[in-house]
Formats: structure tokens, C-alpha cells, sequence
């Protein structure tokens, strides 16, 4: 069969607009729900944490975690004085039921909630030998636990160590931002249940969204940034101690 | 005490078991046995051609084995075909499939076929009933062994070998990067990494198959080729220099650039590690057996005193191979990514990726390789008799 | 012909090779999930299978829709930035059967000292109090209304 150039003119914007179709479609679960025009991420404000555990008792709860795994956790941080080479840090079943008082009393202390950074350039994606593990065209990393077949080399190659192997389903496993319920308009469980405002779920592709003045008037940080993972958990306040 | 310091919660317990240390140490003797037979076919050292069919059938059991620790750790080894339907070009763990195949189909199973030829044929003949059958399924129907065909044999054979070096490093250097392409672990991210994993592959692989040589020879009551274990152990040495080598390096530049990771690991090796990395590893398992080697290259010693002594060295070989496999593998789990705290690995015993697995998984290859000698016998004096005209021996015989 | 019968049983070993391959890639076609590659080296399909799961938490826009009355009274308050669920639990299956299923009652005991009470580590201008010496033992709602609850804001119970 010869395709001649103006088959060729005509066949260009008809795929073109079929490709956009494929792209915003997701009929079955949310009609409004356009891919493109969202690239997830999430803020967190280490001034307004106050390491009560309720975003990972919520989290267990919206998500089915199992006992023991984290799909966020929350860590406390003692700094002495200027050692910032050497914290103290304590995660006592991940915060989930708050903190034990400090010992400690001087130096500089705070708390550090944690979970999957849905990296742009995600080292975890990249190693998935079968294509398991993947970035939505709306920048959230998940699992297909249809597919995956519980290798771990994700688990390995996650800088951060958010991601653990699901002892039930013998799959991996880690946040997914709630992807079932931003797709809905909702948000993440762990931001609807913290008290303070410490966690807040941010759409960078959307120009409304607070993030961005937010970015503009903030010192803001990533974890390990010289890993160049493309993290999109942003920290606020994050202090140079935090591993 | 399970955990000191802090590790992230999910890094609590080891993703990676000893099924991981032992699948690269498997493909480490797969490799190393390979080299050692081409260095017969390829680059003509005739003093190891007694070895030369014991070093592929060696390669052959142990390659045999290989997917099993794999199959074993999979959450889902039922879907691990996915590797060759859809493997993730970015991914060095998928290109497991095809290299594993390529490297067993195209490379030792053809290469085995093409030496074993005129033997498959000549055994075929002289057979009977279910045997006969067997061996004419082996020699895929074809019986033409002309002196033609048997140089067009050796010719095709001698390219596959040749093909072969490379695809033995492929094989065992992929797994090499599989480590040292990881920047989130500090232990095993190194350029170096399928450098040394090569290395110590050749290593283990022509120790087991100095071992295995000396041990079946002596097990038949045939006389052990000197000149043979000779040179084989020379090589183990010049290739256990280069290994040493290279680890040393990679040690000495850690230790002097102590980066952000160095005290943790450095604390990890004097502790947790210290057993497996400073003792196994590097005094037993490398020092011991250069020194042992050194001592048989430099100085005249007796026949039996050199047996002995290629026996002892070799042994402790394949033990600091294995502990620098392990000492890879858990080493690289046993510290957290926080830099500020340590883990146990906790191995079961009769669990699925325990302890009885393990040593199951490394006892099979030798299994396999005993019915492999008797299907295919290896040995220089069978292969005279068979051409000289005697009768078949029966599958069971020596 | 010598030659060719020389050769021959090389032909046979890629005859064995090729059929193999064209299997392999048969099975291949047959086996590769239809969506795959859809958006990327992945199952196109696992996007909508992830996003399809239930909610558990509601959302506080879920439960202001019916209590607006307990809405107008937080949003003056101290506890205005405070979503229902946080202290309330995940009440998604309430907001489906409200009449039948019930949100358990609170125990102000655990609840509102996992928050409030003193830890080095909380923000300074976070309030804080060490509860032991605070109330004397009496329960929280005692004196504070948990969903305004600053004494004085006009609306102890």
C-alpha cells in the first residue's frame, strides 16, 4: 500500500488528535479527568509538623498498608548545635502513634515526615526490568502489581528508601500520592488528615495552584538533590541534617 | 540486637538474599570455567586441553542451574517470561533473559555439540535400544562424521569459543552493573564493579575447575597431568594478582577520599562485615591463596606437596569468592541509606530463600555435572578408547 | 554434494534455532498485554486499574455538605485548618449509610493529646501543654470544645 504526501497531510492531525484522545483518556474512572493537564507533586512545611502520626495512621488506613511497612513515615530529628554530620534520629513505627517525649532538651529538633518524592527522573522506574513501575503522564510513579514480579531491584535503587515489597502480594509496594483519589478531586489522605497544613497535595501544572507563589516567597528544598532524581516532595524549612 | 541507629523503616528488612549472593557466584564459575576452556581452543595452550571438555560440562551445570536462586526470590516467578515479552531496555536486569539464553543456546550448548560430535555419533552406533535412541536425539539424526565434516566442526566450534569470550563477560558483567549502576547504594555504585565481578569470576571458575579436575582424576585412579595443574594454577595466580589488584584499589580510594558514606561503611566493615569481608574475604580467601600460589611459583616443590597445596589454595578460593559475593550483596543492605544506622540479616533455615536452599541450589550443579560425565564422558582415556573402536560404555560406567 | 553433506548437520542446528525463534516470537505477539506501550513502557490499563480503587476518607468538603451547622462553628475557631476525619477517622462508608454506620466515639485522652501534648520537637509557637499538670485529670472537654476550641470563644458546651 503507497502512502502518498497527501494522504500523509491528512492521516498527520487525524493521529495527532486520536494521540490526544489516548492521552486524556481514563474513561473509566474519571470523565473529567484529563492527564495532561496535571504534574503532580507535594509540599511539605517542616515549620507546621508537629510529628502527631495522624498522615500515616491515614495512609494505612486509605491504602490497606501492611503492618510494620511504610508508605510514609515520619522521623525526628535531634541536631546539636552546629554537628550537622551527626542527628539523632528515631521513627518509632514510622510516628504512627506520635512520638515519645525528647530526651534531649537542647540543640535544634523537629520532625521530618517522608514518603515516595514520584522523582521526574526516577532511578526506581528506570531499573524495573519488565516495566512494572512507571511515571504517569501526570507525574505520579506507581506499580502495576498486575505485572510486577516482586524483583525488588526498585526497592534497591530508591535513594530515598520509600518503597518495600508487600509480604501478601509479594509485589512492590509504596505511595502512590493517592492517585485514586486525586483523580477525583479529592485529596491525598495523608494531606486531608494533618492537622496543621504541614502536608499540602500541589498540581505544578496548574498556574491556581498555591505552589507556585508559594516556591516563589520560600526557601524550598528537595531530598538528596545531588542525586538528581527530580524529586517533587518539596520541604520547607528542611534543615542540612536531613538525610 | 536487630537494628542500631536508624534505618529507614522500610530498610528494616534485607530485599536481597543469599539466593542473590549465590546466582552471580553461579555465573561467576559459568564464566570462569568458559575462559578456562577457551584458553585451550583460542589462544592454544596446549597444556589444558585435559581439561578443556571437563571445563565446559563444568559451565554447562552450573549455567543449568543459574535461573533457579532467581525463580526461587521472584514475588511472581510465574510471570518472569514478562522479561522476554516486554524487557525494559534501561533496565541491566532485562537483558537476563536473552543473554542467558544466547549464552547456553548459542554459545556452550553448540559449542559442547560441535566437540562432542564424532563421540555422540560413535556412541549412537554402538548402542542399543533407548540409548541408541538418545544419543541419535543428541546428534540432532545427523551421523556424518568425514574428516571434512569434522574440520568444518572444529572450524565453526573454534568462532563460537571465540564469540563466546565476549558473551561470557556479557553474561557475568551485566550482573556486575547491575550493582554498580545503582546511586542510591554507596557500597556497590562503581565503574569498578563488573571489572572486579569479572575478575573474580575468572577466579572461582578456574579454581572449581582445578578442584574438579584433580578430584575426578584421582577419584578414577588415572595420574593427574602435572603440566596440566601446572599451568592452571599459574593462570589462577596471575588472574588472583589482577583481582587483588583491583580491589585493593577500589578500597585504598575510599578510604582516601572518605566521602559522605565512608565512616558508615568503614564502621560496617569493622563490625557487622568484619567476619565475612576482613577475614573470609580478604585473609582466607585471597592473601592465603596467593601466598599459598606464590609459594608453588617461586619455589621447587615435589609433586604431591604442589597437589596439595593447588588443593588447599583453590578451596579457599572458592570460599573468599563466595564471601565477596555476600559481603557485595548483604554488605550493601546491611547499612541505611541515612547513613546513620545498621541492620541484621536474618536468614531462615528451611524457608524458601534459607540457608537448606542455598546450599541445595550450589550442591545441584555437581549433581547435574555427574550425570553430564556419564552421558558425555570428559575424560582424555574414554575418548581414545571410544576411537580406537571399543564397546560403549553403558550409562553408569566410568 | 560432499560438501553440502559435510555441512549438513550444521543446517539442522539452525533449523532447530530458527523454529525456536519464530516460537518464541509467536509467543511473543500472543502474550505482550494489549494496552502495553500505550503511554509508555508500561500497561496502559494499570492507570485506570489504580485510579478505579475506593476511597476510604471522605473529605471534609463530603462532610460539610450535611454538617454545616459543626462547619460554621470550626471555621471561626482555632481548629478551622482541621479536617473532620483527622480527629473523626476515615468516614467514607458513613457518608454511603450515614443512618446505619456511625463514627466511633472519641476518646479526648488519646485524641487530642497525640497533638497537643509538649515534645521538644514540636514548633515553639505550636500549643502545647504537659497534660498531666494541665487539666488535673479532668478529660479535655471539660473546659474546650473540640471544634472551637479556645475557652472564651462562646461556645462551651
Amino acid at each position: 500500500m503507497k502512502i502518498n504526501r497527501r494522504q500523509i497531510l491528512i492521516l498527520l492531525p487525524v493521529a495527532a488528535v486520536a494521540w490526544d484522545a489516548i492521552l486524556a483518556g481514563m474513561p473509566e474512572a474519571s470523565p473529567n479527568y484529563t492527564l495532561t493537564e496535571h504534574w503532580w507533586g507535594m509540599l511539605v512545611d517542616i515549620s507546621k509538623c508537629i510529628g502527631c502520626g495522624n498522615c500515616v495512621r491515614a495512609c494505612a488506613a486509605e491504602n490497606d498498608v501492611p503492618e510494620g511497612y511504610f508508605r510514609t513515615w515520619v522521623e525526628r530529628y535531634h541536631v546539636a548545635d552546629y554537628d550537622l554530620a551527626n542527628p539523632v534520629v528515631d521513627s518509632p513505627d514510622g510516628g504512627k502513634n506520635g512520638f515519645p517525649p525528647m530526651l534531649e532538651s537542647d540543640g535544634k529538633n523537629f520532625f521530618i515526615p517522608k514518603m515516595c518524592n514520584h522523582c521526574a527522573d526516577s532511578p526506581c522506574t528506570q531499573v524495573c526490568p519488565v516495566g512494572a513501575t512507571f511515571i504517569t503522564p501526570d507525574g505520579v510513579v506507581l506499580v502495576d502489581k498486575d505485572y510486577c514480579i516482586g524483583c525488588r531491584y526498585c526497592i534497591q535503587a530508591c535513594p530515598y528508601g520509600c518503597r518495600f515489597l508487600n509480604p501478601e502480594m509479594h509485589t512492590a509496594e509504596k505511595c502512590t500520592l493517592c492517585y485514586h483519589r486525586i483523580t477525583k478531586g479529592l485529596t491525598t489522605a495523608c494531606c486531608e488528615a494533618c492537622p496543621t497544613g504541614a502536608r499540602q497535595l500541589a498540581d505544578l501544572k496548574n498556574p491556581k495552584d498555591p505552589i507556585h507563589a508559594f516556591l516563589r516567597t520560600h526557601d524550598v528544598q528537595v531530598l538528596k538533590p545531588y542525586m538528581a532524581t527530580g524529586a517533587k516532595l518539596f520541604y520547607n524549612d528542611l534543615d542540612g541534617s536531613v538525610r | 540486637m536487630p537494628v542500631q541507629g536508624y534505618m529507614y523503616p522500610n530498610e528494616v528488612e534485607l530485599a536481597w538474599s543469599v539466593l542473590i549472593v549465590l546466582y552471580p557466584f553461579i555465573t561467576g564459575l559459568v564464566a570462569g570455567a568458559f575462559i578456562l576452556a577457551s584458553l585451550e581452543r583460542v589462544f592454544r595452550v596446549e597444556a589444558v586441553k585435559p581439561t578443556y571438555r571437563l571445563a565446559l560440562l563444568t559451565a554447562l551445570s552450573f549455567l543449568l542451574v543459574a535461573p533457579l536462586p532467581l525463580q526461587l526470590h521472584l514475588g511472581h516467578p510465574e510471570r518472569s517470561f514478562e522479561m522476554y515479552l516486554t524487557p525494559h531496555r534501561s533496565s541491566a536486569m532485562a537483558m537476563f533473559g536473552f543473554v542467558y539464553l544466547w549464552y547456553l543456546m548459542a554459545v556452550l550448548v553448540l559449542e559442547i555439540w560441535l566437540d562432542y560430535r564424532r563421540d555422540i555419533v560413535l556412541l549412537a552406533e554402538r548402542a542399543r535400544g533407548l540409548k541408541r535412541f538418545f544419543y541419535r536425539v543428541l546428534a540432532l539424526g545427523s551421523m556424518y562424521i568425514s574428516e571434512h565434516a569434522l574440520r568444518i566442526d572444529d572450524r565453526v566450534g573454534y568462532i563460537v569459543t571465540v564469540v563466546g569470550i565476549p558473551s561470557a563477560f556479557l553474561l557475568h558483567g551485566y550482573v556486575g552493573f547491575i550493582f554498580g549502576s545503582v546511586k542510591a547504594n554507596p557500597w556497590w555504585s562503581s565503574p569498578m564493579m563488573p571489572v572486579v565481578f569479572l575478575f573474580s569470576a575468572m577466579v572461582s571458575g578456574i579454581a572449581a575447575v582445578l578442584l574438579l579436575y584433580m578430584f575426578s582424576t584421582s577419584y578414577r585412579k588415572e595420574k593427574i597431568n602435572m603440566r596440566c595443574v601446572d599451568t592452571i594454577a599459574r593462570y589462577l595466580f596471575y588472574t588472583f594478582l589482577i583481582d587483588f589488584g583491583l580491589e585493593m584499589l577500589d578500597l585504598v580510594h575510599r578510604i582516601y577520599e572518605a566521602d559522605e558514606s565512608f565512616r558508615s561503611l568503614d564502621f560496617m566493615v569493622h563490625t557487622r562485615l568484619y567476619v565475612s569481608q576482613v577475614v573470609l574475604q580478604i585473609y582466607i580467601g585471597t592473601l592465603a591463596p596467593i601466598i599459598l600460589l606464590a609459594l608453588t611459583q617461586l619455589a621447587q616443590l615435589s609433586e604431591s606437596a604442589r597437589k596439595r597445596i593447588y588443593a588447599v589454595a583453590a578451596s579457599l578460593t572458592l570460599i573468599g569468592i563466595f564471601a565477596m559475593r555476600w559481603n557485595v550483596v548483604i554488605g550493601g543492605q546491611l547499612f541505611s541509606k541515612s547513613f546513620l544506622g545498621y541492620t541484621t540479616y536474618k536468614i531462615g533455615f528451611v524457608a524458601k530463600e534459607g540457608l537448606l536452599t542455598a546450599i541445595a541450589l550450589t550442591l545441584l550443579p555437581f549433581v547435574i555435572l555427574w550425570a553430564l560425565v556419564k552421558v558425555l564422558p570428559p575424560w582424555p582415556d574414554h575418548r581414545e578408547s571410544l576411537l580406537r573402536g571399543g564397546a560403549a560404555p553403558a550409562l553408569g560406567d566410568d | 554434494m560432499n560438501r553440502f553433506k559435510d555441512a549438513e548437520h550444521l543446517l539442522r542446528v539452525v533449523l532447530v534455532f530458527a523454529t525456536g525463534a519464530i516460537a518464541f516470537l509467536l509467543v511473543r505477539a500472543a502474550l505482550v498485554p494489549q494496552s502495553f506501550g500505550q503511554y509508555g513502557h508500561y500497561r496502559g490499563n494499570a492507570i485506570a486499574a489504580i485510579a478505579a480503587k475506593p476511597i476510604v476518607f471522605a473529605g471534609h468538603q463530603t462532610c460539610e455538605a450535611c454538617h454545616s451547622d459543626i462547619r460554621d462553628v470550626k471555621r471561626q475557631g482555632k481548629h478551622a485548618g482541621v479536617n473532620c476525619e483527622a480527629c473523626h477517622g476515615a468516614l467514607a462508608k458513613h457518608t454511603e449509610d450515614p443512618g446505619t454506620i456511625q463514627p466511633p466515639k472519641l476518646d479526648t485522652a488519646v485524641l487530642c493529646v497525640r497533638c497537643h501534648e509538649v515534645n521538644g520537637a514540636k514548633p515553639k509557637s505550636f500549643p502545647q501543654v504537659v497534660t498531666k499538670e494541665h487539666s488535673a485529670g479532668l478529660p479535655c472537654e471539660t473546659c474546650h470544645q473540640p471544634h472551637s476550641p479556645l475557652i472564651g470563644a462562646g461556645t462551651k458546651p
